[in-house]
C-alpha cells in the first residue's frame, strides 16, 4: 500500500538548479560583453570537469549517476568557481579547482544535502592560497580601450600558456578594483585620487560594475519566482552597506563608500547566488538574517583589514560552520504556542 | 465585514472538484450485502448485540456502544446477519476488524423511530440520543459527538462549524450543503444549544460559490441568530479544525490543548446535518454522502448505505479497468484501502478510483538540501526538514524535541519538497516507532520492577530468619549466664561458648568474609550493596500497600 499524499507539485532539485544558472546568465553576457568570451571557455572547462568528477565520485560512491548528475548542482558550483577565477587562468587552474570543489567538498563531506561548506567557495580558497598569483590576473575590460587579445589569442594562451610575441601579460591584465585600491591606499594615496584613476566608473570598477548589475538583475528574479527567500541577499547586502558606511563616514579618505562594495569583487554575486546556496545556509528566517549580516560584516573587515584581495569566499566559509548553531538556536515556536507562557 | 485571520503556510494544489458537481447527489440502490465494521469510531470497538441468521429492521442496533468513548451501530437496511467475523476494513492499518455482514431482503423496513422536540428536551438526554444514533464526526475524524457536546463547563463562545472541503477531489460536503443547508443549520442550531455558545461561525472555501449562497439563503430564511457563512480563501489545509478555527477566530488551539479550553468548538456540517436528522426525525447514522472520482466515467456524489461494498459503490461511477488502487478521503492525507471488499464506513467521505496515469508514482527521492520549501508551508509551523533528519535517524528524542506530535500529517511538505521525500511516512514511522517504544518501556518497567522487588523478598525473609537465629542464640546465652549467678568453671565455660557461637552466628549473617577480595570485585560489591539499598528504600514505600518491612 502506498501511504499519502498522492500528488506532489511538479517540481525537482534539478529545475530549480536550472533556474539559478538561467539566472547567471544576465551577468555572465555583460561579462563577455565587457571582457570577451574567455570567461565562457572557463565555464564550460569547469562544467565539463564537474560533471566527470561528480559521475566519479557518485561511482566510488556506489550511488545512482542518472538522478544524480542530472540534479544541475555540479554544474552551478562549477559556473560559480569559473566566475571567481580570471578568465585567463590557465586552463588546468579551472581543473584543478573545480575537480576539488566536487570531490572533496561535496562528495567527502557525504554528496549533495549533506556537505558543510559552500563547494564552489572551498574551491576558490583552496586556489588562491595555493595559486595566488595565477589569481590575480585580471583581463582589462574593453572600456579602457587597452590591447585586446582575439578570441584565438585567448584559447592559446588559457591552454599552452602563449602570448603574442609582442604583448605581455602585463599588457592585458590588471589587479581587480579592490585589490588595486587597497594597494593605492598602502602607496599613500587618497580615496578621491585612486577613484580618478582610468580603471574606476561610476560605481566601482570599469566593466566590473557593470557585471555585479548583471548579477543583481538574475539575483531580483530569483527573488520574485521565489526560487530564493529575500532574507539572505537583503540582510547581507544591508550589513555590508552599513559596515562600509560607517566607517566611509568617519574617514571617506581612507574608507570607499558603501556603493562601491556592492559592486566591486563578488559582493552581488555572492549575495544572490553564493550565500543563497541552501545546503550551506540556515533554515530559519531569524538564523538566515544572522547569517548573512556575519558574513557582510566579516566581507568587508577581510576586504579592508585582511590579506586577501576579496572577502566574500572567507567570509561564507566562517559563516558555513555557524549554521548548525544558528539553525539551533532560531528555532521558530510552533502553531499554538506562541503566547507567553505556553 | 468579519476580519478572517490567516494561518502560516499552506498549498494550491489543484482542486478537480468540477468533476463530481455537475449532477445532484444520488442514491444508490440496495447493495447485495452490507459489510458493517463495529469499530468506526475513535474508542473502543461496539459490541454486536446480534445473532448470525437473526433478522434486523433498518435503523436497528447491532453494535452498542462499549465504556463512554465508543459509539453505537445499526444495520443500515433491514436483513439477516449472515456473518460477524473479521473482515477487511476500510482503516488506514489496512488490518482486518470485527464487522457484521448483513444480506439485505430488499423491503428496507424502517424499525418504530421518532424524533424529539429539542427545545423540550434536555441536554443531557439530547446526548444520550446522539450517542444512541451512532453519531460521531463525518470530517475524518470520527470522534463521538455526544463526548464533543460537552464543554467540561468551559465557556464557549464560538461554535465553528466546518465547510471548507480543502483536500482536492472531495465535494461531498459542497454537496451536502447545496442541497440540504436547512438541516444543517438546524443541526447546527441545536449544537450551539448544547455547548451554550454565543455565535456559530460557517467556513466555507471561496472555491464553492453555489455552497456558500445555499447556506446563505437557509440563515435569511430560518432567521437563525448570530450564525454567519463566512467566505474562506482556497488554501490548502484550511480545513483542517485548527487551521479553520484560527482562520475564522485568530485562535491558535496547540497541540495536546482541547478547543474547548479556548472557547471554540468546532463541527463538520455533514456532523451538524446527521445531528438534525437523528434528533429531530429519530433516524441513526445509517448513510453518508460520499464522493466517488478520479479514474471513473462518471464521478458524482452518492448518498451511500454504511457498509456498501466499495466494489459496488464504484461500478456506479463507472469506474475504469485501468484502476489499480482505491483511495479513501482526499490525494493529500488519504489512504490506499487494503481490497474492494471493504464496506463503505462512517469515514468514507470520498472514494478516488487511481490509477497510475492519475496519481503517478513520485520519482526516486533525492537527498534533502534544505531548501525549507517544507518549513514555508507547513501549517503547524515545524520544521519538516529537522524532523525528517531526525526521524531517518532513528534520533526519536529529537523528534519530539521538534514538536513531530504537533504535525498533522496534512502532507504540504511533502508536496512541495523538490527532492521528492516522502516526508509524511517518516513522520508517521517515528510517531508509530515511539508509541512502540513507550509500550515496551512500560512493559519492560513493569517486569524489572516486579523481579527486583521478589528478590527484594528473597533477601528480606533470609535476612529475618537469621535475625531470629541470633536472637534465640542471645536468649540462650542470657539463660546459661543467669544460671551462672553461682560462680563455676563448668557454667562461665558454657557461658563463653553461648557467647562464642552467638557471635559467629552474627557473623553468618553478615558475612566477614570480604578482606581477600580484590578491588575490582569490592567495587563490585560496593554497586551492587547501593542497588539493594536503592531497592530496599523504593520497597519501603511501596510496602506501604503491602506488609510493611520489618527489618529496619
Ligand atoms: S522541501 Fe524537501 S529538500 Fe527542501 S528542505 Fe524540505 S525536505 Fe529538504
Ligand atoms: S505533514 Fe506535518 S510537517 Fe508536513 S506540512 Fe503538514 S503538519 Fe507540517
Amino acid at each position: 500500500m502506498l501511504s499519502s499524499p498522492f500528488i506532489a507539485q511538479p517540481s525537482s532539485v534539478s529545475q530549480i538548479m536550472l533556474r539559478v544558472l538561467l539566472a547567471l546568465i544576465p551577468g555572465i553576457a555583460l561579462y563577455v560583453w565587457y571582457f570577451g568570451p574567455a570567461i565562457l571557455v572557463s565555464i564550460t572547462l569547469a562544467s565539463i570537469t564537474a560533471l566527470a568528477t561528480e559521475a566519479v565520485m557518485l561511482k566510488l560512491r556506489s550511488r545512482p549517476i542518472k538522478p544524480f548528475i542530472s540534479d544541475n548542482t555540479a554544474l552551478l558550483t562549477a559556473w560559480l568557481l569559473a566566475l571567481s577565477i580570471p578568465p585567463l587562468a590557465p586552463w588546468w587552474l579551472v581543473v584543478v579547482g573545480t575537480a576539488f570543489a566536487i570531490a572533496v567538498s561535496k562528495h567527502l563531506y557525504g554528496g549533495l544535502g549533506s556537505n558543510p561548506f559552500n563547494p564552489a567557495m572551498i574551491g576558490y580558497a583552496v586556489l588562491i592560497i595555493s595559486f595566488p598569483v595565477h589569481m590575480t590576473h585580471w583581463l582589462t575590460p574593453h572600456a579602457l580601450g587597452g590591447v585586446e587579445l582575439s578570441f584565438v589569442e585567448q584559447l592559446n594562451y588559457i591552454f599552452n600558456g602563449v602570448l603574442p610575441s609582442h604583448l605581455t601579460l602585463d599588457a592585458i591584465t590588471m589587479a581587480t578594483a579592490l585589490d588595486t585600491l587597497k594597494t593605492q591606499l598602502h602607496l599613500g594615496l587618497s580615496v578621491s585620487d585612486i577613484r580618478d584613476m582610468p580603471i574606476y566608473g561610476r560605481l566601482a570598477g570599469k566593466g566590473s560594475e557593470m557585471v555585479a548589475i548583471g548579477f543583481a538583475i538574475g539575483g531580483l528574479y530569483l527573488i520574485f519566482t521565489r526560487i530564493i527567500s529575500w532574507h539572505l541577499p537583503v540582510a547581507y547586502l544591508a550589513a555590508l552597506f552599513a559596515t562600509a558606511g560607517v566607517f566611509h563616514l568617519v574617514d571617506p579618505q581612507h574608507y570607499v563608500t558603501p556603493l562601491f562594495h556592492w559592486f566591486s569583487g563578488a559582493a552581488m554575486i555572492g549575495a544572490f547566488f553564493i550565500l543563497t546556496d541552501p545546503v550551506t545556509s540556515p533554515t530559519t528566517a531569524k538564523g538566515k538574517i544572522i547569517f548573512a549580516v556575519g558574513a557582510g560584516i566579516l566581507t568587508y573587515l577581510i576586504r579592508v583589514f585582511g590579506g586577501f584581495p576579496d572577502g566574500m569566499a572567507f567570509a561564507t566559509l566562517l559563516m558555513n560552520i555557524c549554521v548548525p548553531l544558528i539553525d539551533a538556536y532560531t528555532q521558530p515556536k510552533v502553531f499554538g504556542k506562541k503566547g507567553a507562557g505556553k | 465585514m468579519r476580519t478572517l485571520f490567516a494561518f502560516h503556510g499552506g498549498v494550491h494544489p489543484p482542486t478537480h472538484k468540477d468533476e463530481s458537481t455537475r449532477t445532484p447527489i444520488a442514491q444508490t440502490p440496495l447493495p447485495s450485502k452490507l459489510v458493517i465494521p463495529l469499530s468506526q469510531h475513535v474508542g473502543n470497538r461496539a459490541v454486536p448485540i446480534v445473532q448470525v441468521g437473526e433478522r434486523v429492521l433498518k435503523g436497528q442496533k447491532i453494535g452498542r456502544p462499549e465504556g463512554k468513548l465508543s459509539s453505537a451501530v445499526h444495520a443500515s437496511t433491514s436483513g439477516t446477519v449472515s456473518a460477524i467475523d473479521m473482515q477487511l476494513v476500510a482503516h488506514h492499518s489496512g488490518l482486518p476488524d470485527l464487522c457484521v455482514t448483513l444480506i439485505p431482503d430488499g423491503k428496507d423496513e424502517w424499525i418504530a423511530h421518532g424524533g424529539v422536540d429539542t427545545k423540550q428536551t434536555s441536554h443531557s438526554e439530547l446526548r444520550h440520543l446522539l450517542r444512541k444514533a451512532g453519531v460521531v464526526g463525518l470530517g475524518g475524524a470520527v470522534f463521538p459527538s455526544d463526548l464533543k457536546t460537552d464543554a467540561h463547563h468551559h465557556k464557549i463562545k464560538t461554535l465553528v462549524i466546518n465547510g471548507a472541503e480543502c483536500e482536492p477531489y472531495i465535494t461531498c460536503d459542497d454537496m451536502l450543503m447545496r442541497e440540504r443547508a436547512t438541516d444543517i443549520l438546524r443541526g447546527a442550531g441545536i449544537l450551539r444549544e448544547l455547548l451554550h455558545a454565543e455565535e456559530v461561525l460557517i467556513g466555507i472555501e471561496d472555491n464553492k460559490p453555489e455552497a456558500i449562497a445555499a447556506m446563505q439563503l437557509a440563515v435569511g430564511q430560518d432567521k437563525h441568530d448570530k450564525m454567519e457563512v463566512l467566505s474562506v480563501p482556497t488554501m490548502y489545509p484550511s480545513g483542517g479544525a485548527k487551521q479553520l478555527i484560527r482562520i475564522l477566530t485568530g485562535i491558535e488551539v496547540a497541540a495536546g490543548v482541547r478547543s474547548t479550553e479556548m472557547g471554540v468548538q468546532c463541527f463538520n456540517v455533514a456532523t451538524a446535518y446527521t445531528v438534525w436528522r437523528a434528533l429531530a426525525h429519530g433516524e441513526p447514522l445509517l448513510s453518508r454522502i460520499v464522493t466517488v472520482t478520479g479514474n471513473v466515467s462518471d464521478a458524482q456524489n452518492f448518498d451511500v448505505l454504511i457498509g456498501t461494498p466499495l466494489d459496488e459503490l464504484v461500478a456506479l461511477a463507472g469506474s475504469k479497468p485501468d484502476t489499480d488502487r482505491h483511495i479513501m478521503g482526499g490525494p493529500m492525507m488519504g489512504v490506499d484501502l487494503p481490497a474492494g471488499t471493504v464496506g463503505i464506513t462512517k469515514a468514507t467521505n470520498c472514494i478516488i478510483e487511481s490509477s497510475p496515469k492519475l496519481f503517478p508514482p513520485q520519482p526516486p527521492a533525492l537527498p534533502c538540501i534544505r531548501c525549507t520549501r517544507c518549513t514555508d508551508v507547513c501549517p503547524a509551523e515545524l520544521q519538516p526538514q529537522d524532523l525528517y533528519w531526525f526521524a531517518k535517524a532513528n534520533n526519536f528524542g529529537k523528534t519530539q524535541e521538534f514538536h513531530l506530535f504537533d504535525c498533522i500529517e496534512c502532507g504540504a511538505c511533502a508536496y512541495v519538497c523538490p527532492s521528492n521525500i516522502p516526508l509524511v511516512q517518516y513522520y508517521r514511522y517515528a510517531k508509530s516507532e515511539i508509541h512502540e517504544r513507550e509500550r515496551d518501556k512500560k512493559a519492560a518497567d513493569l517486569a524489572r520492577e516486579r523481579h527486583e522487588y521478589r528478590q527484594l523478598r528473597i533477601e528480606r525473609d533470609k535476612q529475618e530468619k537469621a535475625e531470629k537465629l541470633a536472637q534465640k542464640e542471645r536468649e540462650a546465652a542470657a539463660k546459661a549466664a543467669q544460671a551462672a549467678a553461682t560462680p563455676d568453671d563448668t557454667q562461665q565455660r558454657l557461658i563463653e561458648e553461648a557467647l562464642a557461637r552467638a557471635k559467629a552466628q552474627a557473623a553468618v549473617a553478615h558475612p566477614q568474609n570480604t578482606e581477600t577480595l580484590t578491588p575490582g570485585q569490592s567495587a563490585e560489591i560496593a554497586a551492587i550493596e547501593a542497588r539493594r539499598a536503592k531497592i530496599r528504600e523504593m520497597a519501603a514505600d511501596a510496602g506501604a500497600d503491602d506488609e510493611p518491612p520489618k527489618s529496619h
